[in-house]
């Protein structure tokens, strides 16, 4: 096992630091994304909250490789060129930010309606009330399941193989292949996923305590 | 601090676990192949299911269907009488070896060059078919042979299959990208994804008999001898095969197979192709 590690050094590290880079990618973009839909679904405008709705219910009932897959195979033939690393991002941004949309909008409704009541009667508007009062109220209460989200986005960035993206489960399925030894190979990269994952853990842990108490 | 500890204690004893697995347990693999087939009736094939001519899943009747899977049938009935059975089983290039030394397969019959690297871990019958490395480039392309595969070109190749050595050593300026099966890699290569499709020429002739923009350029560039896999070991079953396959060829049933599904292929010369 440790065999495999130090003769493939090289690849691997170069696939974890795809799958990082991708990660990073993803994760702000489908943070940004997700909460944009969130609010659409909260709107008071029907139209709005419909558009919210039908995206996050279209995206996340549909399998990540199949999204990943669109983006590699059919967009290039009609739309525009990309290559499987930026197809297994824009996948993998857009299949999260139906997830986090969710995470997103249960936290704002998990606010008690008199914060928002109390700040439109002290005068402000829908939108200052959102942003000032209600949407940090909402993110400490979302912590621990975007967090989970998160912790999810980097095992996902696995489907990156599928597309050659170069990433560390794409690295780990050639280095199987070359040298046979299919069992070691995925335990390196499954413990170079744990390296990743379990400080992300943690630290969610951390900021759940530490938020909860103030 | 004693709580960390204690995670950090259950983490531990998780790996460890991991590596007590994957340092014992001896499996089905290492048992006589042959005299299992024997006592069961069957052989358990891996074919492929992606590959055209060879091995390829006909959607309508789900079953497996190609020179490949006619070969693995005929073997069988060569070996255990005409009750044997073939018990065929999907494979993909790089699901094959695994498969094989965890003994989820007996014997593998997809499109496998017998290479010395593979002959380190496996056992291999003596070829049954003569294939060589070329190119499938969409009609009209600027790449007429591999010697065009400049900087700033890309191959598609298929993850696992020795053609994507291959091709880093005939053209190591351009870029390899690796996908999981052959019709995935096709399917990129008409997704613009690449400039080439690199694999053997047995397996593009298929392609590009279902889609005729696509053509088989520059000739072959390696020899491919394809060999029937079995695991490390199972000498009885491997000598079994060879003298089934001489068997075949005697009787004419190689050859028909071969005309079978190969005939119609455009630029495809039977002769080039039997060992």
């Amino acid at each position: 096992m440790i065999n495999i590690f130090t003769t493939n050094f090289g690849p691997l590290i170069s696939g974890l630091g795809y799958t990082l880079l991708s990660s990073i990618i993803a994760l702000v973009a489908s943070l940004i994304i997700g909460t944009v839909f969130a609010l659409l679904e909260i709107s008071h405008k029907k139209w709005v909250r419909v558009i919210g709705k039908a995206y996050v219910e279209f995206i996340r009932n549909i399998p990540l490789l199949v999204i990943t897959m669109a983006f590699y195979v059919i967009v290039p033939q009609f739309i525009v060129q990309m290559d499987g690393f930026t197809a297994g991002t824009i996948g993998l941004t857009i299949y999260t930010s139906a997830f986090i949309a969710e995470t997103v909008r249960a936290g704002i409704g998990a606010v008690p309606v008199g914060q928002m009541e109390g700040a439109r009667s002290n005068g402000l508007t829908y939108t200052q009330a959102m942003v000032q009062i209600v949407f940090p109220q909402a993110i400490k209460i979302v912590v621990p399941s975007l967090g989970n989200q998160f912790i999810n986005l980097v095992k996902n960035s696995s489907v990156l193989a599928f597309v050659a993206g170069f990433d560390l489960m794409y690295q780990g399925k050639l280095i199987a292949a070359a040298t046979f030894n299919t069992f070691d190979t995925y335990l390196v990269v499954g413990v170079l996923y744990l390296v990743v994952t379990m400080p992300m853990s943690y630290a969610m842990r951390y900021l759940e305590k530490h938020w909860s108490r103030a | 601090m004693a709580k960390r500890i204690r995670q950090f204690g259950v983490l531990l004893a998780g790996l460890t676990l991991l590596l007590l697995i994957s340092a014992c347990g001896k499996p089905v693999a290492d048992s006589d192949a042959l005299a299992r087939a024997q006592q069961t009736g069957k052989i358990v094939w891996g074919v492929k299911a992606d590959t055209r001519l060879f091995g390829l899943m006909n959607t309508k009747t789900g079953k497996i269907e190609g020179f490949e899977v006619d070969m693995a049938k005929a073997l069988t009935k060569q070996i255990l009488g005409q009750s044997g059975k073939a018990e065929l089983t999907q494979i993909t290039s790089d699901t094959r070896v695994p498969m094989l030394k965890a003994g989820n397969v007996d014997a593998v019959i997809g499109t496998m060059s017998i290479t010395p690297d593979r002959q380190k871990v496996l056992n291999f019958s003596k070829s049954y078919f003569s294939a060589g490395q070329s190119l499938l480039v969409p009609k009209g392309s600027k790449i007429h042979s591999v010697k065009d595969l400049k900087q700033g070109t890309s191959v598609i190749g298929v993850q696992g299959s020795n053609s994507v050595d291959n091709i880093k050593k005939a053209a190591p300026a351009a870029r390899v990208l690796q996908l999981a099966d052959y019709s995935q890699a096709f399917t990129a290569l008409k997704s613009h994804q690449g400039d080439a499709l690199t694999t053997d020429n047995g397996i593009l002739y298929g392609m590009s008999q279902q889609d005729p923009s696509y053509v088989v350029v520059g000739g072959t560039f390696t020899t491919e001898p394809y060999g029937i896999a079995m695991n490390k070991g199972q000498d009885r079953l491997t000598k079994a095969m060879n003298k089934a396959l001489d068997q075949l060829d005697k009787n004419g049933t190689y050859e028909r197979l071969l005309k079978k599904w190969f005939s119609d292929v455009p630029g495809f010369d039977v002769k080039e192709v039997h060992p």
